[in-house]
């Protein structure tokens, strides 16, 4: 399993809000992917798969706020 | 080598296509990074933060008045463009200086305050208010978004008096807060033309903070 994990986004930037998430659960995803969409202060911001595999969870949904360091979700890799 | 894209007057879809361009050039390697300057035909837009209520009249008003509406996928509420305002998208790969979203916005600020301050306007930053303002009135104001830590959208910086009242359509970045211009703020007019000037000077010469983007003020 690999998780998806919010990383430091700037100096002072303590948190983000989920705009929308590319796939559904259960869907088929590649590395690099744009995966999900964050907002914070004037930014959004495109985080891409970490790898290739099966989105098997999202832990953060629209609208929820999430931390750097925290995780987003999870992917299970191709074996 | 700074490329520098001066598209003239366009319409939003216009500059906005060709930003997305510029934006797989970069991303694919084909180019280091990327400057596009130009004015928009009137517009608003919409960004992630935005809702539909800061539009403060009804859509077929707008369609009679020719000014389109776009949801884009910038950060920010909604805000609206048109002649007379310098539209600045740098597309640059922040994987070669810092990726920070905070310092990257910062200088956005620096770079149109020192753009204001060849005039011997003073303006300032608002702690929490992202965007470049003279005393209470914002002249300047800043969405961007970014991926694959690329960056696009960028500054509105007002120049010309005139145009300013269209801001009453909306609410702009969804508050109840003035604008201002750059002409306004020093009783002269002011071509965007020479803005531009000043602008690709700054980029051309790297003394601009976009050449050490990673650093500090």
């Amino acid at each position: 399993m690999v998780k998806v994990v919010l990383p430091e986004l700037g100096e002072g930037i303590e948190k983000a809000t989920v705009s929308f998430w590319f796939f559904k659960e259960g869907e088929k995803v590649n590395e690099k992917d744009d995966l999900v969409e964050l907002t914070t202060d004037k930014a959004t911001f495109n985080l891409p798969s970490p790898a290739t595999g099966m989105l098997s969870e999202i832990t953060f949904h629209e609208g929820e706020t999430v931390h750097p360091g925290e995780v987003l979700g999870a992917l299970e890799e191709n074996q | 080598m700074v490329n520098i894209f001066d598209l003239g007057l366009v319409d939003f879809k216009e500059a906005w296509d060709f930003q997305k361009k510029v934006f797989s050039d970069v991303k694919n390697g084909e180019l280091t990074h990327a400057f596009i300057l130009c004015q928009h035909n009137p517009v608003i837009t919409l960004g992630r933060q935005a809702t539909s209520k800061n539009i403060l009249i009804p859509e077929s008003e707008l369609k009679n008045k020719g000014i389109e509406v776009f949801n884009v996928e910038r950060g920010g509420d909604a805000t609206y463009h048109g002649p007379g305002q310098l539209m600045f998208y740098p597309i640059l790969n922040l994987n070669y200086f810092k990726r920070d979203i905070h310092i990257f916005l910062r200088k956005l600020e620096s770079i149109a305050m020192q753009t204001f301050s060849e005039f011997s306007v003073a303006t300032q930053r608002i702690k929490g208010l992202t965007g470049v303002w003279f005393k209470d009135k914002k002249i300047a104001s800043i969405g961007i978004a970014i991926k694959n830590w690329i960056t696009y959208h960028g500054v509105a910086m007002n120049i010309k008096q005139d145009d300013l009242s269209n801001f009453s359509l909306i609410r702009p970045c969804g508050m109840d807060i003035m604008m201002t211009s750059l002409e306004t703020c020093i009783g002269e007019k002011i071509s965007v033309r020479d803005i531009k000037k000043i602008l690709t000077r700054r980029l051309q010469n790297g003394e601009s903070c976009f050449a050490r983007v990673g650093g500090r003020d």
